[in-house]
């Protein structure tokens, strides 16, 4: 009896022993550690959403033709432990020696803390929130003036637009977004002195129904042209080509959802920044802690031009492009706001600090702040 | 998801406790219908797999590396864990009283926002520990009066719970967001709105040794208390029978209310230490990451571990794992999110169609001696 119990033990021990062997005798993931360098990222959504997520995905396919360098992408984590836990198995389990977090909401606590943990790996996360004096110097800040490329879908806008009225699909009035708007005006107006901009707020960054609503009320009042910012543009494009009006994009090209009124719209050109870190990295370099730019750092771009666009709107937008590289200033002042108020004294390069505080809707924009 | 589900499988899970001298053989039969489940889930995973051109071999590799195989791994999978057990029991402990609530999530939600709140005042005001333990309270009182409010409506006005406590939760996330975005909104935090945060010194560290948070802990020794709660005492007799049968329960002249008051109280406290953890754990204050579908994700645990609350773990843990593999996953086999969901669903369909099985073999039927 006793030995039948031992040799059954045995067995089972032997099978045991043979399966882990056969687990851990392929090892697919050894080829991890054969790149010189793993990038990791993390998107909060879909990488085909037409959007934010899409921007940053498009980007990583660029950076994995870099040799040397290899990605590891995981989309659709939540702004929870989930992330930190996603990024850490990235480092234990990949290898990571870079982690691009691309949600606003990930920064505090989670890449902060991991930081922390993990002073070798370097963090870098996609909005103007790292802190000089409090946060972990491994950790920082990359994100781009995507104004600038909205100023050149203004430009291009003015020249194609019958009505002369822009209707805008906007999130939430902060900073960024009223930037935004206050761009495509200042583009329409420089080539077209009769553009006005109708603006919707919408409350938040995904409101896919109230979206919609936004984009046939603009229509309806009158607006031949549409544009967002919202976090995934589809349904706004969508619904303005529905009703026969033209659009231009936001953070990824939005081109295919619009073959007929699509003029151009405003992207991000992440790569740009995610191949500067690979080559930093590469060749040995502190990374920066702060990156920031426009076009004159090639950090924006604006969608290959639709069928929308006219022919004398195309022109203008190359036009303001090289203008933007060169670091033509997008705010001239003196500016007021639409109630009547100077609030741009005079001239301010496109990195000033002094327009990331804005608060206010030029004169040009039909809509209110609140 | 009906009633009708529930009458059928409620008193089957009392039943191995019933039928006493040969309890083996039914016992055996609640161990290996599932696992045959779980395999003909996986076998059927495995074509779809095969289907897109992916190798079933490198999956169950990486789901055993990411979820399982490594120190860190095993920790990332308890801590995923953690909510869905203390989730699955707010669904599992009003199911044995024949009630089926789905309002974990907006028990959750409040319980942590309720935690935030009452820490406010109490931040470097009082020490740690008698914060956090007014924290948990806070969170359990609001979770169990939230649905504590469903359970009332269900008995005294007949309003259908199911319904009530999803509607409910809707309702709670949005009570939270008026708050975090309003009255008791963190001003210096512009871009995402949250209430003050607790600050490091005030939060749940973790187990000694691990980087698992101590929900983990409360969780387990909670589903052990609650399965003798519910299997050893009156109450839990009292709570089966009047599952069981409503109207002999009322004949029998048990507190059929109270009972069912008690019940659904109990699972919304549960729920709200859940939230509580999330705050005090792992974000350090409330905002809508809170609502991150923890107490949807905990409907389908309970159903699988069909209501008992000692097999919570066991499946909540499963669960955990499957999720802290996805993203490796995806990484590694380039496969989109969706994937591990096409596995959580194939396994949760498998598993409920298994119920039919039940009895149907006369290997598992009791005999004399």
């Amino acid at each position: 009896m006793t030995s039948t119990i031992i040799s059954r033990r045995a067995l089972l021990q032997t099978a045991a022993l043979g399966a882990t062997g056969a687990v851990f005798g392929l090892r697919p993931w050894t080829s991890a550690r054969a790149a010189d360098l793993t990038v990791g990222i993390v998107y909060v959504g879909a990488r085909d959403d037409f959007g934010w997520n899409q921007a940053h995905a498009v980007a990583i396919k660029a950076l994995k033709e870099v040799p040397g360098v290899k990605v590891v992408e995981e989309e659709n984590v939540p702004e929870t432990d989930a992330v930190s836990k996603s990024m850490e198995s990235m480092i234990n389990l990949d290898g990571a020696g870079l982690i691009l977090a691309t949600s606003f909401g990930y920064y505090s606590p989670f890449v902060v803390d991991l930081a922390k943990k993990y002073p070798a790996v370097q963090f870098r996360h996609a909005a103007p929130l790292w802190n000089k004096d409090k946060d972990p110097k491994n950790a920082g800040s990359y994100f781009g003036y995507l104004n600038q490329a909205h100023y050149v879908d203004g430009v291009a806008a003015g020249l194609s637009t019958k009505s002369n009225k822009i209707g805008f699909v906007a999130a939430k009035p902060i900073a960024s977004v009223l930037s935004n708007i206050n761009s495509v005006l200042l583009g329409a107006r420089s080539v077209n002195p009769k553009a006005m901009v109708q603006v919707i707020f919408t409350g938040d960054w995904s409101m896919p129904v109230r979206e919609a609503e936004a984009a046939n009320a603009l229509v309806d009042a009158g607006c031949d042209v549409i544009t967002c910012h919202v976090d995934g543009p589809k349904v706004v494009i969508e619904t303005a080509e529905k009703r026969g009006a033209k659009t231009c994009g936001h953070n990824a090209s939005q081109a295919p959802l619009a073959p007929k009124g699509f003029i151009t719209g405003g992207e991000y050109k992440w790569e740009t920044i995610y191949k500067g870190y690979a080559a930093d990295l590469a060749a040995g370099k502190t990374l920066a802690n702060f990156t920031a730019g426009g076009y004159e750092a090639d950090f924006v771009r604006n969608s290959t031009f639709g069928a929308g666009c006219s022919e004398e709107g195309k022109k203008a937008a190359l036009a303001a492009i090289d203008g933007l590289r060169a670091k033509k200033p997008i705010y001239v002042g003196p500016l007021k706001d639409n109630k009547g108020k100077v609030v741009i004294d005079k001239s301010y390069g496109n990195l000033d600090p002094f327009l990331d505080k804005m608060d206010y809707l030029l004169e040009g924009v039909i809509g209110s702040t609140t | 998801m009906s009633d009708v589900n529930l009458a059928q499988s409620a008193p089957r899970v009392i039943a191995p406790v019933a039928i006493g001298s040969s309890r083996w053989r039914s016992d055996a039969e609640y161990i290996v219908i599932p696992t045959l489940a779980i395999a003909a889930a996986l076998l059927l995973f495995a074509v779809f797999l095969l289907g897109v051109g992916k190798s079933p071999v490198e999956f169950v590799q990486l789901v055993w590396r990411g979820g399982f195989g490594t120190a860190f791994s095993l920790q990332n999978t308890l801590q995923r864990s953690s909510p869905l057990i203390l989730t699955a029991l707010a669904v599992a402990i009003p199911a044995r009283i024949g009630l089926i609530m789905i309002g974990g999530e907006g028990a959750l939600v409040l319980g942590g926002f309720a935690a935030a709140t009452v820490a406010i005042p109490l931040v470097g005001v009082a020490p740690p520990m008698p914060t956090l333990v007014a924290m948990a309270l806070a969170g359990m009182l609001t979770g169990g009066f939230w649905m504590g409010i469903c359970g009332f409506l269900r008995y005294a006005r007949g309003v259908n719970e199911t319904i009530s406590s999803l509607l409910l939760t809707y309702i709670g996330v949005a009570i939270m967001n008026f708050f975090v975005e309003g009255p008791l909104r963190d001003l210096s935090n512009p871009n995402k709105p949250s209430t003050m945060p607790i600050g490091s010194d005030y939060m749940v560290g973790p187990i000694p040794g691990t980087s698992v948070h101590w929900g983990f802990l409360f969780g387990i020794v909670l589903c052990v208390a609650l399965y003798l709660l519910m299997s050893r005492t009156t109450f839990g007799f009292a709570a089966r029978v009047t599952g069981g049968n409503f109207r002999a329960a009322l004949a029998q002249g048990l507190p059929v209310g109270r009972l069912i008051v008690a019940c659904s109280a109990i699972a919304g406290a549960c729920a709200g230490l859940a939230g509580f953890f999330e705050v005090a754990a792992i974000q350090g204050r409330a905002n809508a990451s809170l609502a991150a579908g923890y107490g949807f994700t905990g409907i389908l645990v309970a159903f699988l571990a069909r209501h008992n609350p000692l097999v919570i773990p066991p499946v909540a843990i499963m669960f955990g794992g499957i999720v802290a593999a996805g993203g490796l996953v995806q990484r590694r086999m380039g496969l989109p999110d969706a994937t591990v969901q096409v596995l959580e669903g194939l396994i949760f369909v498998v598993l409920l169609t298994s119920e039919t099985l039940y009895g149907r073999f006369s290997i598992f039927k009791p005999r004399a001696r």
